[in-house]
């Protein structure tokens, strides 16, 4: 393993049980995260993009243990996060910080802005009171807040100040991995692309690793070096941000990228219909899971399930898909 | 465009919300027409007020809050604003129908999909007998691509997808035929794959039953794919409208400029500076002098703090229309 990588997730795996009956025994699985592999290097932004349902925001809640992961490796900054005891994991912690899509959520409602920018400082016994006030001054700032936000509360700012708010909170602590988990799909496009470009200034300032979820693929592909698409679970294709848009070789990346509608009517274009839906983890299909949508389904996707496997020896491009090498050729 | 083609008129529609301190305005003189057979669009942010104009054309503003202090609505040489309750009935839901955002929260999660489906036909057509009813309900069920109707009629809407749940709202709408269909931020709440079949749904049963819809979206792609004019609002106001490739290729008011810069393409380098619009939409309880959008325009004279911009015709094209006193200068 190279020096450079900063999060490495080896076979994560989070798998809820469902009781039920009289005696609330198991009685059977939600395969929510399934296996789910890859490395983040220092300094980049690796995006995640699915549909809802497909566990995408699970992996991140499992890289920082706020799920207990069913099985599988997060290795952060060299140090395994899931054997670590709880003081070991709130001190990691100040490494690795989450903004969540609605900030309305996540911001305590009853404490001023100055409160909840403070509370990262205190909880982890940083600096004196004066110097607490001077650093959030500061990081309202660096968010581009005014400075008299900080006797304000929540309900006082708009969507996107919000959202500012629990940037600010996020990077209190100089963390090294920022998750992101849809950041902006609560935000109207004008204001969209304001924390957007944020988000890309403050990486390249403070030096951050992303790990940058969302559904929207032209916004993820907009912060993103690399991009893991998932499906049901799991990762369906991984490659170089720029190439999986170009070249996608999955049949659920092909279908995904087709169905969003373009800004320009000019190029009008006929989409190919995914038929079907996302089927239930809970009882996902046998064989490669998008087999019962997939317009190219043979025999042997309805009984093998496909491994993730590196294209042409190529270790950033990764397709799990039984016919790759029919769509590449 | 010839005046019988038009399906829908909408003329200086001002509607207010009365809260505990006083009344503010949330659409303020809006005027358009529906033609027959087209898709509109209507886009803007929150708060700009494109749900609140379907709401007044439905007459469903939430009461005793919200009223319409002005204007008219002309359906079939009839104001509808004019239309007794009963009256406004045999329009609503027949000849206007409308669909929502969450298809969750517009059905009654304690009752069948086959009860809230048959409720249409128990409504606007009290003579058909129950077997027809029934015969009716699989057919639209089979025409918006739900597999096994018969069963689904039984099931409640939890049991239901998202997707599933649009589609049965699809169902109850067009089930009496519409002339017009209401669609608001439709395909919002869906997955991409899944818009992407509820919009091929939406064209086909249109081209069929040759409806005109009116599209409320804040999805510029949406609009670019679904709609044949469209109309951008800002703060209550109409501040450009358009054919749909007129717009996109060459936007004249600032705010559309603006918004159709700033979303982030497949086809823009990754991590570059997205346009941005700066500050924030002004609260409606407190308008801005003069333009709504002067303080957050590139393009901002002193003039526009002043002067209300009118809505004028461009060149004469009665189709297209910009609310800017700077806009013959600007795209010169």
């Amino acid at each position: 393993m190279s020096k450079d990588v900063l999060l490495k997730v080896k076979d994560l795996k989070m798998h809820y049980p469902i009781r039920g009956g009289v005696l609330f025994r198991q009685v059977a699985t939600n395969f929510a995260v399934d296996k789910v592999s890859f490395e983040i290097n220092k300094g980049e932004t690796l995006g995640i993009v699915g549909e809802s349902g497909c566990g995408k925001s699970t992996v991140a809640k499992a890289i920082l243990r706020l799920y207990e992961p069913t099985s599988g490796e997060v290795e952060f900054d060299g140090k395994d996060i899931r054997s670590m005891s709880k003081g070991d994991l709130r001190k990691t912690r100040q490494d690795m910080q989450i903004i969540f899509q609605d900030p309305m959520e996540s911001l305590n409602s009853r404490h001023t802005v100055g409160t909840i920018l403070e509370e990262p400082y205190v909880i982890h016994g940083i600096g004196t009171r004066t110097e607490r006030r001077k650093w959030v001054a500061d990081l309202l700032n660096k968010v581009g807040l005014q400075s008299d936000a900080v006797n304000r509360f929540p309900h006082e700012f708009s969507g996107g100040q919000r959202q500012r708010i629990g940037i600010a909170r996020a990077i209190a602590l100089n963390p090294k991995l920022l998750i992101c988990d849809e950041p902006v799909s609560a935000l109207d496009v004008s204001i969209q692309s304001q924390i957007l470009n944020l988000l890309v200034d403050l990486q390249r300032e403070l030096d951050l690793t992303l790990l940058f979820i969302a559904h929207d693929l032209a916004v993820v592909k907009h912060v993103s070096d690399r991009i893991a698409v998932m499906y049901l679970g799991k990762i369906v294709e991984m490659n170089d941000a720029e190439k999986l848009y170009s070249h996608p070789v999955h049949p659920y990346t092909r279908a995904l990228l087709s169905s969003i509608p373009v800004p320009d009517p000019q190029k009008k274009k006929e989409h190919d219909v995914l038929t079907g839906e996302v089927p239930s983890p809970i009882n996902p299909p046998a064989g490669c899971h998008f087999h019962a949508r997939c317009p190219y389904a043979q025999q042997k996707c309805r009984i093998d399930r496909p491994e993730l496997k590196a294209v042409k020896d190529n270790p950033n491009w990764l397709v799990s898909c039984h016919l790759m090498y029919d769509f590449i050729n | 465009m010839a005046s019988e083609d038009v399906l829908l008129k909408v003329e200086n529609l001002t509607t207010t919300f009365q809260t505990d301190e006083d009344s503010v305005t949330v659409l303020d003189d809006v005027s358009f027409d529906l033609l027959k057979g087209e898709t509109l669009g209507i886009v803007g942010e929150s708060g700009c007020g494109k749900s609140v104009t379907a709401l007044s054309i439905m007459r469903l503003l939430p009461r005793p809050a919200g009223k319409v202090e002005k204007g008219t609505i002309t359906y079939k040489e009839e104001d509808l604003l004019s239309l007794t309750t009963e009256q406004m009935h045999t329009v609503r839901g027949k000849k206007i129908a409308m669909i929502f955002q969450e298809p969750m929260t517009a059905l009654n999660p304690v009752h069948r999909i086959g009860k809230q489906l048959g409720e249409i036909y128990q409504i606007h057509f009290p003579d058909m007998a129950e077997d027809e009813v029934r015969t009716a309900q699989i057919d639209i069920l089979k025409k918006v691509g739900i597999p096994a109707p018969e069963k689904r009629l039984r099931e409640y809407p939890h049991q239901l997808s998202g997707g599933m749940r649009q589609r049965v709202m699809i169902a109850m709408a067009l089930a009496c035929k519409p002339d017009i269909l209401i669609a608001d931020e439709p395909t919002t709440a869906l997955d991409v794959t899944t818009q992407n079949q509820i919009l091929n749904l939406m064209r086909d049963l249109q081209r069929e039953i040759n409806m005109s819809i009116i599209f409320i979206t804040h999805d510029l792609g949406v609009i670019a794919e679904m709609c044949d004019r469209v109309i951008v609002m800002y703060a209550g106001r109409i501040v450009e409208q358009s054919p749909v490739r007129g717009l996109f290729a060459s936007p004249y008011h600032p705010y559309t400029k603006g918004l159709l810069e700033s979303i982030p393409r497949l086809e823009t380098p990754p991590k570059s500076k997205l346009e941005i619009i700066e500050g924030l939409v002004p609260n409606l309880k407190n308008i801005p002098e003069g333009c709504r959008f002067h303080s957050r325009c590139d393009f901002e004279k002193e003039e526009c703090g002043k002067t209300d911009p009118p809505e004028e015709k461009v060149n004469d094209d009665t189709t297209r229309t910009v609310a800017c006193i700077r806009w013959r200068e600007l795209n010169s």
